[in-house]
C-alpha cells in the first residue's frame, strides 16, 4: 500500500496526524529515558579512568548528537521550504530550532562539567567545543532573524538562507576532532568497534533513541500551535473542536 | 584546589546528577510547560478572533 506523502505535507492533515503521534512518542520517550539511566547509573561499571564523572555522556553525547542531527533537519525544511514553498517546511524548521539550541546548550552545559573534574577547564578554545557553540550560536540567530521579520513568508525565506549556510558547521563539529589536534576526544564507538563497556553502550544508545523521540513529540507540539497561528483565517481552524470549546 | 574542586570529587554522583542531569530535565521540563503555554494562548487567541468574526 503506497503512502501519499502529498497529503501529509498538507497542514490541515498533519496537524491532526500529529496531535495522535504525540503522546505515543512522549510516553515511548520518557520510558526509555527511565530505562537508560537506570542501566547508566545502576548497571554500567565505574570507568577506570574517569570514575564516576564518565556517567555525564550519557545525556552529553545524545544532546551533541541531536544538536547537529536536528540543525541538518532544520536545514532541510528550510531548503524544501524555499525550493518548492511549501507551507509546512518552513513551520516545521521554525518549531525544530528551539529545540535544536536547547540540546546545543545541553551538550556545551555538561560539557563543561565533565572537562571541570577531566581537563581542570570548563571551557577551553577547542576546535570541537567551538564548533558546537557556534552552532547554538546559529539556532540563536535563525530564531532572531525569524522573529525581527513581521511578515511570515519573508521570514522564512530569510531565515532559510541562514540554515542553509549554517549546516557547513554540522560537518566542521563532526570532522573537528580529526582535521585538527583537539583536548576533546575522538569517537569512542566507530565501525571498527568500540572498547566500552556493553552496558555504557546500551544506556547511550537508550538514552539516545530517547531525546530523539523526546524531541519528536515536542517539536510535533510546537508545529501545531506555529500551524493553528499560520491558519487561524481559515474555515479549518475554527471548525476545530479545541478551538470550538 | 578550590572547595569545588574538593567538594566534586568528594561527591562525584551527587556532582554528575545536580550539574548535568537535573539541569537538563529542568530545561525539558521548561520547554514542555513553555511549548503548552503557547498553545493555550494561541488558542485563546484564536476563539477571541472567531467571536469577534461572529458579532460583526
Amino acid at each position: 500500500m503506497a503512502i501519499n506523502w502529498f497529503k501529509y505535507s498538507a497542514p490541515t492533515t498533519f496537524y491532526a496526524l500529529a496531535g495522535k503521534l504525540i503522546p505515543w512518542f512522549a510516553v515511548a520517550a520518557a520510558l526509555l529515558m527511565a530505562v537508560g539511566l537506570y542501566i547508566g547509573f545502576f548497571v554500567a561499571p565505574v570507568d577506570y579512568q574517569q570514575g564516576e564523572f564518565y556517567r555525564i555522556i550519557f545525556i552529553h553525547v545524545p544532546a551533541s548528537i541531536l544538536s547537529m542531527f536536528l540543525y541538518l533537519v532544520m536545514a532541510g525544511y528550510a531548503a524544501l521550504g524555499l525550493i518548492f514553498n511549501t507551507r509546512l517546511s518552513a513551520m516545521m524548521a521554525t518549531a525544530i530550532a528551539p529545540t535544536g539550541a536547547l540540546f546545543a546548550f545541553i551538550s556545551l552545559w555538561t560539557g563543561a562539567l565533565w572537562g571541570k573534574p577531566m581537563w581542570g577547564a570548563w571551557w577551553v578554545w577547542d576546535a570541537r567545543l567551538t564548533s558546537e557553540l557556534i552552532l547554538l550560536f546559529l539556532y540563536l540567530g535563525y530564531m532572531a532573524l525569524h522573529s525581527s521579520i513581521d511578515d511570515p513568508r519573508r521570514a522564512d525565506r530569510a531565515s532559510a538562507l541562514l540554515a542553509i549556510v549554517g549546516s557547513v558547521n554540522v560537518p566542521i563539529i563532526y570532522f573537528s576532532v580529526k582535521w585538527w589536534n583537539t583536548l576533546h576526544q575522538g569517537s569512542t564507538i566507530k565501525f571498527s568497534g568500540t572498547s566500552m563497556h556493553v552496558a555504557m553502550q546500551q544506556a547511550m544508545f537508550i538514552m539516545l533513541v530517547a531525546c530523539w523521540l523526546y524531541a519528536i513529540a515536542v517539536v510535533l507540539a510546537r508545529v501545531r500551535s506555529i500551524i493553528l497561528e499560520r491558519e487561524r483565517q481559515t474555515s479549518w481552524v475554527n471548525e476545530l473542536p479545541e478551538v470550538r470549546a | 584546589m578550590n572547595g569545588l574542586d574538593i567538594w566534586m570529587r568528594e561527591n562525584p554522583l551527587t556532582y554528575v546528577w545536580l550539574g548535568s542531569y537535573a539541569v537538563a530535565f529542568l530545561i525539558f521540563v521548561i520547554e514542555i510547560v513553555l511549548v503548552r503555554h503557547k498553545r493555550k494562548i494561541t488558542l485563546d487567541q484564536i476563539r477571541l478572533l472567531r467571536e469577534a468574526g461572529e458579532e460583526e
